[in-house]
């Protein structure tokens, strides 16, 4: 019995034999072959041979799950078919006398070098299809059969180095209890399809390949990431017991999804999602998310070799606007500066970074950046429930700046008779302590404040919690903390029709949900993940008691004894986390 | 042998997905096609070779094709670039 971890990719809890679908490394031989002819054939006849594996696949995947879908694999023919790959295999065979394989596989490399350089992440994905398309090739010159994943009798745990689209495209999902790789990370393709199909997966597990058999038991707990191969009899018995604990614990959340966030006493709050990409708005709708808290529209910036134009950022705001014709999307203007940079936008380096060129600051300077943006943002509004959020505010000053920039860029889209949602609200993320403090002041200018709690903790206690010298300081439970999100609240409320959310760590922390609840906060946006949690808490008490619960921890000396406090309530209560 | 240039309009440049429509349009064509930059002739039929390019925005490159189609094959892939990829 041994135990390996890795990277958790798709949680569950799967119990079953092993089969080895690839190894890495494949050898191949650089020896001399005179006849080139000869190797030329062989690599025409495996060029058709994977031609009609492809079609194959893609005929499966067109019936099973769409034509979109599948899409990938008209690619993968395309690369198959492309007269600069066939060429230069051709030219390698018979320029250096080596055989089909070997061609194969220096060309295939040198392609997939070519996009990875690209440093693009759209190309770094077509290098996988690259290295999947030839590999196929080298396969079927050198006549290596894989296990067939259509044809499974039993079910099993899938070892691989990695997998591809086309190796598990075919695959019998009734049969495949979950994936363990030696490379990949979250975002791989493994671990896309395998929280897609909800089949568990450990990936980056570096040998498992090597260290594990065809036929050997394995657990495989893709909720702490780690397999464990040829497990003992007790072992097996607490793996079953905890995969009984997973699907009740799925079950729970699969029952309050769409309930809402509602107290024993029906006092009503928002439990929204953060998000990066569009493509995180499937976790947050997953989750029972009512909306968006909090857009980070920085890695549009990020992902990008040049600045994203107004056409491309109103493409993204306004899919996700349209995944929420209901809710709140919030869209925070771009935060780049500190620790972000673009490859496209030359910063100078400085001292404080953190306390330097940021977010609105540097969009003050570059005002044609944020304007670009503003009018995206407006042009999408007509989509949905578009709310603007400026970051890193220190004062009335920059709100004022700010909303003088978003009225020209109205009188620009209004000259040009485009549509837009007039009435869009407007808002500022609170991060920074100078706007906590003077929220009232701030509160006549805009219709929300979000809390962001882990920049306004590293502020406010002047603490960096990566630097692990000082890091216990870092504590959002700290008196001072509390007592900012409380003042915030506090002006929000004195101000009609404005309300205050949060989007930092804490609105998901299940510790923090009672005292924020209580503190009287309406907007919790979180990660999509910690949804469900929250508002299993929020359902189980009364509003009024979770007032009472804050109301003793802002009289409290610390940090720890405010944790204690929570703690003890929640036992009181009956809460479990 | 007809030729003619054109500049690339469109935000992401012949990449991605203009890319891939640019390719299989080309393939349609019996002639030669090639898209010509800065004297780099391109088979305009490869994937790989039109992605490899790096053909940005603001690129003016020419179109050259060759063959029994050749007059249609340059019109409908410079429109193609004129019209933005429909972006």
């Amino acid at each position: 019995m041994f135990i390996k971890e890795g990277i958790i990719a798709a949680p569950g809890i799967a119990i079953a034999r092993a089969l080895i679908y690839e190894k890495a490394d494949v050898k191949v031989s650089a020896d001399h072959y005179e006849d080139s002819d000869a190797e030329i054939k062989k690599f025409k006849q495996a060029l058709d041979k994977s031609q009609s594996q492809l079609e194959e696949i893609r005929l499966k995947t067109v019936s099973e799950l769409g034509k979109e879908e599948a899409a990938i694999f008209e690619a993968h023919e395309m690369i198959l078919q492309d007269p600069e790959f066939v060429e230069s295999v051709r030219a390698e065979i018979a320029d250096n006398k080596v055989g089909a394989a070997y061609a194969v596989q220096i060309v295939t490399d040198r392609l997939v070098i070519l996009f990875e350089q690209m440093n693009d992440p759209y190309f770094s994905a077509r290098a996988a299809d690259v290295k999947d398309v030839g590999n196929r090739v080298r396969n079927n010159i050198l006549g290596i059969v894989r296990a067939d994943l259509s044809k499974l009798k039993e079910d099993v745990i899938i070892i691989a180095d990695d997998l591809a689209p086309s190796d598990t495209a075919l695959m019998d999902k009734r049969k495949v209890r979950g994936f363990a790789t030696n490379i990949g990370s979250r975002t791989s393709h493994t671990a896309i399809m395998a929280r897609s199909l909800e089949i568990p997966a450990v990936l980056g597990l570096s040998d498992i390949d090597q260290k594990v058999n065809t036929g050997e038991m394995i657990i495989l707990d893709g909720l702490n990431g780690r397999v464990t191969v040829n497990p003992d009899r007790y072992q097996i018995k607490e793996a079953e017991e905890d995969q009984r604990k997973y699907q009740a614990h799925l079950k729970e959340l699969e029952r309050i999804k769409d309930l809402e966030a509602i107290t024993l006493d029906g006092h009503q709050v928002e439990l929204v999602g953060n998000i990066g990409e569009p493509a995180d708005i499937q976790g947050v709708l997953k989750n029972g998310g009512t909306g968006i808290g909090l857009y980070r529209t920085e890695f549009l910036y990020m992902n990008s070799d040049t600045m994203p134009g107004e056409d491309k950022q109103m493409a993204a705001y306004r899919s996700v606007l349209e995944a929420f014709p209901d809710g709140p999307v919030i869209i925070r203007t771009m935060d780049i500066g500190g620790d972000k940079k673009l490859p496209y936008l030359p910063l100078d380096d400085e001292l404080n970074p953190f306390l330097g060129l940021r977010a609105i600051r540097l969009c003050f300077k570059e005002i044609k950046l944020l304007k670009t943006q503003l009018r995206a943002i407006l042009r999408a509004s007509v989509y949905g429930n578009a709310y603007i959020m400026f970051p890193m505010i220190s004062n009335v000053d920059e709100v004022r700046q700010a909303k003088k920039i978003l009225a020209a860029c109205m009188a620009e889209l209004d000259a040009l008779q485009i549509a837009y949602r007039k009435d869009v609200k407007v808002g500022v993320m609170i991060e920074i302590p100078s706007a906590a403090i003077t929220a009232d002041i701030i509160a006549k200018e805009v219709d929300f404040f979000s809390i962001g709690t882990n920049d306004l903790c590293q502020y406010t206690i002047a603490v960096d919690r990566m630097n692990q010298a000082v890091s216990y300081l870092y504590d959002p439970f700290n008196p001072a903390i509390l007592r900012l999100v409380k003042q915030v609240i506090q002006a929000s409320e004195n101000q009609p029709g404005l309300f205050t959310g949060m989007c930092g760590e804490m609105a998901g922390d299940p510790l923090a949900t009672l005292l924020l609840l209580g503190l009287g906060l309406h907007e919790f946006s979180m990660s999509a993940l910690s949804i469900p949690q929250v508002k299993k808490i929020i359902r189980n008490v009364r509003y009024q008691d979770a007032k009472k619960i804050a109301a003793e921890a802002l009289t409290l000396e610390t940090g720890v004894a405010v944790m204690a406090h929570v703690l003890e309530s929640m036992k009181k209560l009956k809460i479990e986390i | 042998m007809q030729i003619q240039e054109v500049t690339v309009l469109n935000e992401t440049g012949i990449h991605a997905r203009p890319a891939s429509l640019f390719v299989k349009a080309a393939g349609k064509f019996k002639s030669d096609v090639f898209v010509i930059k800065a004297d780099k002739e391109i088979n305009a039929k490869s994937i790989v070779g039109v992605m490899a390019g790096g053909i940005t925005q603001g690129t003016t490159v020419k179109i050259k094709a060759e063959g029994e189609d050749e007059v249609k094959a340059v019109a409908e892939l410079v429109q193609m670039i004129k019209d933005r990829f429909d972006e």
